[in-house]
């Protein structure tokens, strides 16, 4: 008898006899119930967290050694200032991947099973967006425990460490929803990631992630200066070191609040629009 | 008598093409029902129909006597769908699979994990429990994907080409499973290309062609119209296909089908006895046989005998 033959029809008929539905569960119960899925993704393929925290972790260590000097004096204070910048370049890189999941999840079939299901039609997204926040913060974490370890000592402490990296969620989690625009518009989820990375690189690079936007070229600062990526890492670096520019937080506050109400009805429309 | 399914003048285009164009179909509560065609054919659209997945253009389609339009939410509650394609997640484990969907519809996590773990029992897929979809073979995918069907009371179960690509070994194991969960009660609404497979499951089937309906009946009633049985005759030298298919006709008076292969005789039998003579028939004459074979009319013979031309497939 080989290792997966059928039970005897006695014994299927006892296991075949299915319980009655207790009817649909309630919207938050299948949010949570799709967010714990995203977090066993994470645990049984965790190359796809790696992937995007072993670049950021390899930038932050070559930077701080190699232009560290250079840039801000010496790598010890270049970190201070380089730190927060790749946090948050890391975590808008993973927002990338809700895309992903979701297209691969669409162009697998998973999505039939989920819309066939009598539960809250959106959950699937809100799920997914869920776990990107778990995911987001266990990224934030790394690097940061990294940081420490190689001479970051934010001035603002644990409570300002916390507060930057709420702020850096509160963008990523905006910003998924254009990734989800993009998850059920293209072929492939190797698109959504072209697509979405075309708009992310200079999205990222033409900030003041790296280099104090004073070093640039005038016409330079003007575009760099606009940026809300330049916004929000200019703020986070304030609320890690404990100098706290509250323009710059209300403007990544404003600048989030604005992506959300333009992406998700159109999010919204195209999720529920029939594939 | 009580319809599980019923469907009047169901319409449903995608551009240019009319993926259904007018489907009646009528499906008793508590039984197989085998939706037969090529591919493109509008089986897997007719079901995401009747799933709520798709609404149709025009005609009505109702489950259990509730609106598949109106009252999308709770036909969703009384059927499952098993799609052609995967519909668990591969990256996680079977048993995950199963809880997730047993939450998602409503059981407590306690429930979920019980219902799960006696599913993969009675599905062979105990010893695999833990392992990631992905690691299956294409016949412990397929039960764990109609396993996720099951989890909570489903009054109608939707398959759609559920042994497609399987080896015959899975393919039994599949029939098994779909006989076993009919005898429930479950009405089983399914696909297939495979004239052999809806013959075993269902008690009735359609023929679907082009979005259209083209035979319904039992088993019994369909091979009536095509034959019992197909015979099946390979020569070995071309030239003496023309003979061939003389002494045929002769034998049983008419039944000579068409075929594309010049080494093949194919023709309808209206008994299995009639073989016999057409074999004694075509030694008499000298003709040189490489195989002679009674079996079940292909889907392509149903094609031929039912519009006269051969089961195209179209490009959904």
């Amino acid at each position: 008898m080989s290792e997966d033959a059928l039970p005897s029809g006695e014994r299927t008929h006892e296991l075949l006899t299915m319980p009655a539905r207790p009817g649909s569960p309630s919207a938050a119960s299948a949010v949570i119930t799709l967010a714990w899925r995203a977090l066993l993704k994470i645990k049984h393929v965790p190359f796809q967290l790696f992937d995007v925290i072993v670049t950021p972790i390899m930038f932050t260590v070559m930077f701080t050694y190699i232009f560290g000097g250079a840039l801000e004096g010496s790598p010890r204070q270049y970190i201070q200032y380089l730190l927060p910048g790749v946090v948050v370049q890391t975590i808008l890189f993973i927002t990338v991947y809700t895309g992903v999941g979701l297209n691969g999840d669409i162009r697998k079939g998973l999505y039939d099973r989920f819309r066939s299901l009598p539960m809250w039609q959106p959950a699937p997204l809100f799920g997914a967006l869920a776990g990107d926040v778990i995911r987001y913060s266990v990224a934030s974490t790394i690097i940061i425990l990294v940081g420490l370890l190689i001479g970051f000592r934010p001035g603002g402490g644990f409570l300002g460490v916390v507060a930057a990296v709420g702020l850096v969620l509160v963008f990523a989690f905006s910003l998924s929803w254009l990734w989800i625009i993009v998850g059920m518009l293209v072929k492939s989820p190797e698109s959504v990631m072209t697509t979405s990375f075309i708009f992310l690189m200079p999205l990222t690079f033409a900030s003041d992630i790296f280099v104090n936007l004073s070093t640039m070229p005038p016409w330079l600062q003007a575009a760099v200066g606009r940026n809300p990526v330049t916004y929000l890492a200019k703020a986070s670096r304030g609320l890690m070191h404990g100098h706290v520019a509250p323009g710059d937080i209300a403007w990544v506050l404003v600048a989030s609040a604005v992506i959300v109400l333009a992406a998700s009805p159109v999010a919204m429309r195209l999720y529920r629009k029939e594939r | 008598m009580t319809y599980a399914i019923e469907t009047a003048a169901l319409v449903k285009t995608f551009g240019a093409t009319r993926a259904l164009d007018g489907v009646d179909l009528k499906i008793r509560a508590g039984s197989v029902y085998g939706l037969l065609g090529p591919n493109g054919a509008g089986k897997t659209t007719a079901i995401r129909v009747l799933a709520t997945l798709l609404r149709p253009d025009s005609g009505s389609a109702t489950v259990l006597g509730l609106d598949v339009v109106r009252d999308a939410r709770a036909v969703r509650q009384k059927v499952s769908l098993t799609g052609q394609y995967a519909s668990v997640d591969e990256d996680l484990t079977g048993l995950e699979n199963l809880v997730l969907v047993g939450r998602l519809l409503g059981l407590p996590w306690s429930g979920a994990r019980r219902r799960a773990s006696e599913l993969l029992e009675a599905f062979g897929l105990a010893d695999a429990a833990g392992r990631q979809v992905l690691t299956y073979s294409g016949g412990m995918r397929r039960r764990i994907d109609i396993a996720a069907s099951l989890v909570a009371k489903t009054e109608v179960l939707f398959l759609d080409e559920p042994t497609t690509g399987l080896d015959p070994r899975s393919r039994n194991q599949v029939w098994e499973l779909v006989r076993r969960i009919a005898a429930e009660g479950t009405t089983v609404l399914l696909t297939t290309q495979y004239l052999d497979e809806a013959d075993r499951l269902s008690e009735r089937m359609a023929v679907i062609d082009r979005g259209r309906v083209i035979a319904e009946g039992t088993s019994a009633e369909l091979k009536s119209s095509v034959g019992s049985n197909a015979l099946h005759v390979r020569l070995v030298a071309a030239d003496q296909r023309a003979l061939a298919q003389e002494v045929v006709s002769r034998v049983l008076g008419d039944g000579v089908l068409p075929s594309a292969d010049p080494l093949e005789v194919t023709a309808r039998l209206k008994s299995a006895a009639q073989a016999a003579d057409v074999l004694k028939a075509m030694t008499d004459r000298g003709i040189d046989i490489a195989q002679f074979s009674v079996g079940h009319p292909s889907l392509d013979e149903v094609f031929l005998a039912l519009t006269g031309r051969p089961a195209e497939e179209t490009k959904a």
